[in-house]
Parts: C-alpha cells; sequence; structure tokens
C-alpha cells in the first residue's frame, strides 16, 4: 500500500517525531511494506468475532481504597532532568 | 569443568555441602567475565563490587542454615526489568541515565532469596528487535560464533547464560524475545502463561504481550526460577489470582500418553534443517512412549501482521511518556514544551523503536483503527480459539522456534520486513497468552544450535516442564558448551 509523504509527516506529528528528509523516506517505504504486509488481514473474514483486548478475560480488579506509603518524592525526582523544590521544570506553557 | 560451568541448581547443591562459597561463585562468574565479555558484550552493566557483597550476605545467610534454591547463586536481569539503584536503560539513549527507584516485583520476590545480582544484561531497544543489534550500547554476539548474532530481544541474557558468565538470567517476552535467543544460544527459555508473573516493573512495550521469564542452562532450573518469580501482585492488575503450583514437583521423565501436536504450518515455515532437527526430536518423544500427531493451526500466518499492528499500537502508547520531564534523556535546545518533546523523543530513539512507534500512531490514527487495531484484535480471538480447539485433542504442540538457526550479524539489520519474519513461530503464542518453553534440538550445518518450542494451555507450564525435562534427560543436547 502506498503511504503519502504527507501520511508520514502527519502520523509524525501525531507521535512527537522529528523525521529528517532521508527519514521521511525511509518511513515512507518501511511504513508502506508493513501496512501491506497487514492488509493480509483483510482476507480473513472477521465478520461478527469479538475483538480480543487481552488472551486472558481478567474484569473489574478492585482492591480496597486505603491509604499506603508511596514513593518517596526525592528518590523519583532523581531522575529528572531539571528540578527545583521538589517539583520538575518544564518550559513556560501559558503566557 | 569450572565453577561457572555448573548450572544453578549444581551450584546450589555445592553451596548447601559447603563445598564452595557463594564468594567463590561469585568471583568465578566475575573471572569468567573479565575473560570473555569483550567477545560477547552481553551486560550492559557489570555490578562487580555488589555483587561480591550481595556473595558475602548470601554466605552469611547459609552459614546460619538459611537459604533456598537461588541463595548465592549469580544471575544476570534484562535491562528492562527495574532494580533499585541501579541503571536500568532498556538499551536506549532515551534511558541512559534511569536510575530504578524501585525494584521490580520479580526483582523483590528474588531478592528474598539472597541471590547475587551480577548485572544487567543487553538487549534490543525497549525490547524491539529480534537480534539485539538494536542496543544503543553495543552489539551482543553469540558464544557458539560471535560473528553471528544471540537473537533478540534478550539477546544479552541468553549469551550470558551459554557463555557461562551467569548461572541463570530474566528476560523479557512480547513476540518471543526469550524463546527465539534461548534457541539461538543453545539454552533453555520460558515464556509463561500471560499474568502468571508480575509485569510490574518491567518496562512497558506492548502490555497485553510482555511477560517476565526464564534463560537457564537447563529445565529444572527453570522450575525452580518459575517457583520465585511467579504469583499474584496487587501491583499489576493483571497479574493472575490463581493457586500456582510447585514446579519442581512436574520434574518427571515420563512422557508415556502424553499427546503431542504438530501444526503443520509452523514446520512449512522452517528451513530444511531447522525442520528436521524438530521432527527428530518429535520421534523422539514416540519412542519414549508419546502420542505423537500432525495437526493444524490455519489462522497461523495471520499471527505475525496482527503481532505487529497490536505491539506497534500498544507500544506507541506505552513509549508517550517519553517526554524528557521526568527522566531520562532531554534535548539541550528548544523554543517551547512541543518542541521539547519533539527533539527529545527524535535524538533519543533509535531508529527500529520510531519505526514502531509511527506504525502503532498509524494504525491507532482516525480512519485507520477500525481497519487494523481492531481487526488485528478479532483476529487474535480466532487465533486463540485455533489453539482452544487444537488442545482439546493435544496437551502440548511441538514446532520449531525460530525458521532458521543464527544469522550473521549485519545479515538482516537493513530489511524489517525480513527481521520481523523471523519471528513467524513464536509471535502467535504471546498473542493468546500461552506458555511456551525453547530447549535445544539439534546444530545446523555451521554447527549453530536449533531449538525446539513445546507450547502449552494457559496454565500448562507443568506439562511443558515434564516434556521439556524428559527429552532434555534423553537427548544428546543437554547444556550445548561453546567454545570461547
Amino acid at each position: 500500500m502506498q503511504i503519502s509523504i504527507s501520511d508520514v509527516e502527519h502520523v509524525a506529528k501525531l507521535a512527537r517525531l522529528h523525521l529528517t528528509e532521508d527519514e521521511l523516506h525511509a518511513m515512507q517505504k518501511d511504513l508502506g511494506d508493513i501496512i501491506e504486509f497487514a492488509d493480509t488481514l483483510n482476507s480473513l473474514d472477521t465478520e461478527g468475532v469479538n475483538p480480543s483486548a487481552h488472551a486472558v478475560a481478567v474484569q473489574n480488579v478492585l482492591r480496597e481504597d486505603e491509604t499506603k506509603e508511596s514513593f518517596d518524592r526525592e528518590k523519583l525526582l532523581m531522575n529528572a532532568p531539571m528540578q527545583e523544590d521538589g517539583c520538575y521544570i518544564v518550559p513556560k506553557v501559558v503566557e | 569443568m569450572e565453577l561457572y560451568n555448573l548450572t544453578a541448581h549444581e551450584a546450589a547443591a555445592f553451596l548447601k555441602e559447603k563445598k564452595v562459597s557463594s564468594v567463590e561463585l561469585t568471583k568465578a562468574a566475575l573471572g569468567r567475565i573479565d575473560a570473555v565479555e569483550d567477545k560477547v558484550g552481553g551486560y550492559i552493566t557489570v555490578l562487580r563490587d555488589e555483587a561480591l557483597k550481595d556473595a558475602e550476605k548470601a554466605d552469611a545467610a547459609i552459614a546460619a542454615g538459611e537459604g533456598s534454591d537461588f541463595t548465592g547463586i549469580p544471575m544476570a536481569i534484562k535491562d528492562n526489568i527495574c532494580t533499585e539503584g541501579v541503571l536500568t536503560t532498556c538499551a536506549s539513549k532515551m534511558l541512559y541515565n534511569f536510575v530504578s527507584p524501585y525494584d521490580a516485583t520479580v526483582v523483590k520476590k528474588l531478592k528474598a532469596e539472597k541471590p547475587v545480582f551480577l548485572g544487567k544484561a543487553n538487549m534490543d531497544e525497549f525490547a524491539m528487535g529480534s537480534t539485539t543489534e538494536h542496543s544503543y550500547f553495543k552489539k551482543t554476539g553469540n558464544p557458539h560464533d560471535v560473528t553471528r548474532v544471540p537473537g533478540g530481544s534478550s539477546g544479552g541474557s541468553a549469551a550470558v547464560v551459554s557463555a557461562d558468565e551467569a548461572f541463570i538470567a530474566l528476560g523479557s517476552d512480547t513476540g518471543g524475545s526469550i524463546r527465539q535467543p534461548a534457541s539461538f544460544c543453545g539454552v533453555v527459555g520460558m515464556k509463561p502463561t500471560y499474568g502468571l508473573v508480575s509485569r510490574f516493573g518491567l518496562v512497558a512495550f506492548a502490555s497485553s504481550l510482555d511477560q517476565i521469564g526464564t534463560l537457564s542452562k537447563d529445565v529444572e532450573d527453570c522450575a525452580a526460577m518459575l517457583n520465585v518469580i511467579t504469583g499474584h501482585d496487587e501491583m499489576d492488575s493483571t497479574s493472575l489470582d490463581v493457586e500456582y503450583p510447585d514446579y519442581k514437583s512436574a520434574l518427571k521423565n515420563d512422557v508415556k500418553g502424553l499427546k503431542i501436536g504438530l501444526p503443520k504450518e509452523y514446520f512449512e515455515a522452517a528451513s530444511d534443517e531447522v525442520k528436521t532437527a524438530v521432527l527428530a526430536a518429535a520421534k523422539k518423544f514416540e519412542e519414549m512412549g508419546a502420542f505423537v500427531e500432525e495437526c493444524s493451526l490455519s489462522k497461523m500466518k495471520y499471527a505475525l501482521p496482527a503481532y505487529y499492528i497490536i505491539s506497534s499500537a500498544e507500544a506507541s502508547s506505552n513509549l508517550a511518556r517519553y517526554d524528557g520531564i521526568k527522566y531520562g534523556y532531554r534535548t539541550e535546545k528548544f523554543d517551547d514544551l512541543i518542541d521539547l518533546y519533539t527533539k527529545t523523543r527524535s535524538e533519543g530513539f533509535g531508529e527500529e523503536v520510531k519505526r514502531r512507534i509511527m506504525l502503532g500512531t498509524y494504525a491507532l490514527s482516525s480512519g485507520y483503527y477500525d481497519a487494523y487495531y481492531k481487526k488485528a484484535q478479532q483476529v487474535r480471538t480466532l487465533i486463540k480459539n485455533d489453539f482452544d480447539s487444537a488442545f482439546e485433542t493435544f496437551d502440548v504442540l511441538l514446532t520449531p522456534t525460530a525458521p532458521t538457526a543464527a544469522w550473521k550479524i549485519g545479515e538482516k539489520i537493513t530489511d524489517p520486513m525480513q527481521m520481523y519474519a523471523a519471528d513467524v513461530c513464536t509471535v502467535s503464542v504471546n498473542i493468546a497468552g500461552l506458555p511456551g518453553l525453547a530447549l535445544p534440538c539439534g546444530k545446523d550445518a555451521n554447527n549453530m544450535p536449533i531449538g525446539m518450542q513445546l507450547i502449552g494451555k494457559p496454565f500448562g507450564e507443568t506439562t511443558l516442564l515434564r516434556a521439556a525435562y524428559t527429552f532434555e534427560q534423553n537427548s544428546a543436547f543437554k547444556n550445548m558448551k561453546p567454545v570461547l
């Protein structure tokens, strides 16, 4: 299946990826090949077949709503590229 | 025979009999790492000092009369399983500096046994790949021929067990990532039933398919490790709250009356050499008293495309968390928040990971969801039904693990479709959530190991272990040692 460059650009934008001109063309070919392969699924009649999200059906896993010790804030923040006063630092989002 | 050649249970027996200390075992393993790791390259991180401290603690416990199967046993953990205070990189630039603030449930369970953690094993970036060539950090060589791939994505785990650089290892399997490298490296690999082992602390790739499992030198070690890592965990809502058996009690040298099916589609997908080796194994089972018959799983050819849609869709969603804010890599220069996300992700992810994210995003995007994602989920139901009806007749299915033995490093790296095709015998097992065990059963013309795959019913681990143990005890392919 042929996927257009603008399709690839659109999907890259959704995925928050920037592709160079070369990468865009390579991705166009690779995605086209894989999607064409995925299209073989169309030869299988799935009318009325329920989709399975998991192989083992587990539903409504509930637990008591109890207060428990959570992760230590310092420990979780130690991996942050930028942090200050117990918070993650991000660029300004609202004017 | 060197200490590092021992299986985990042999080493444990030596420890118990006070013939050897854990410090001695650990020094032997570290010495082996020093001797062969530059050729094999199976570790991303080696925990030299920490391992010796672990060993001292284990020796103290053993001296105090405590100790269980893995007390003092040096082992490796795949680098996508979180280990507190230790680098957990997923072999990605994106997590090159990530030190896990907590232990995965499997690691927590293991720590209660006081083992020795030797290090974190190499893998394909975020477990996406079949050769471990997609690691950001290094290439891993197959110990049987270091110019060949070890398989993947748990290639490091398989290689270090095969090369005697660890007595046992944990890996993860989303589409064959334990079984295929186990077969390529001539060791035993087990992917348990979905939900049997907690995924808490396993860095997510495709959550409905991922499962932690074992890479070991023999079947007995596999059973012993299952006893430790399986069990219900409230930190993973897909973890199953069921009765868990003693897996070691399944180690019986007897397959009389066992019904083994040979699904012909899996053999048609394999090379002549692999087909011959696996059919010889089937014959061996028959000689030992099993009932063996050809059968058909007609939906098998749809498993691979369905797998690549489902796994990539889930991956695109799971990997959305890597944004340069909370952990890992962050780009240096950016204009605003979106630019920060985009540059961080574009610079932090490797080519294969980007390809899967793109495919998954495409399959989930507006207008394509029904055609691809929903369709693949429906096919999943049909594949599962296919297995269900086969298991009305058979206890176990026997197939090749992979169409061929290990190929040369670089041979398939430029063609993703050719690489994906190598997973054709393993992905259906994850799609249906079944247990699968890979076991050595031969060698090809290049003297590379060939593996067979035993597929069981949900919770059929004990049957798989019994069949595998019996084959191992009666075959010439036990513990194939590479020459390094």
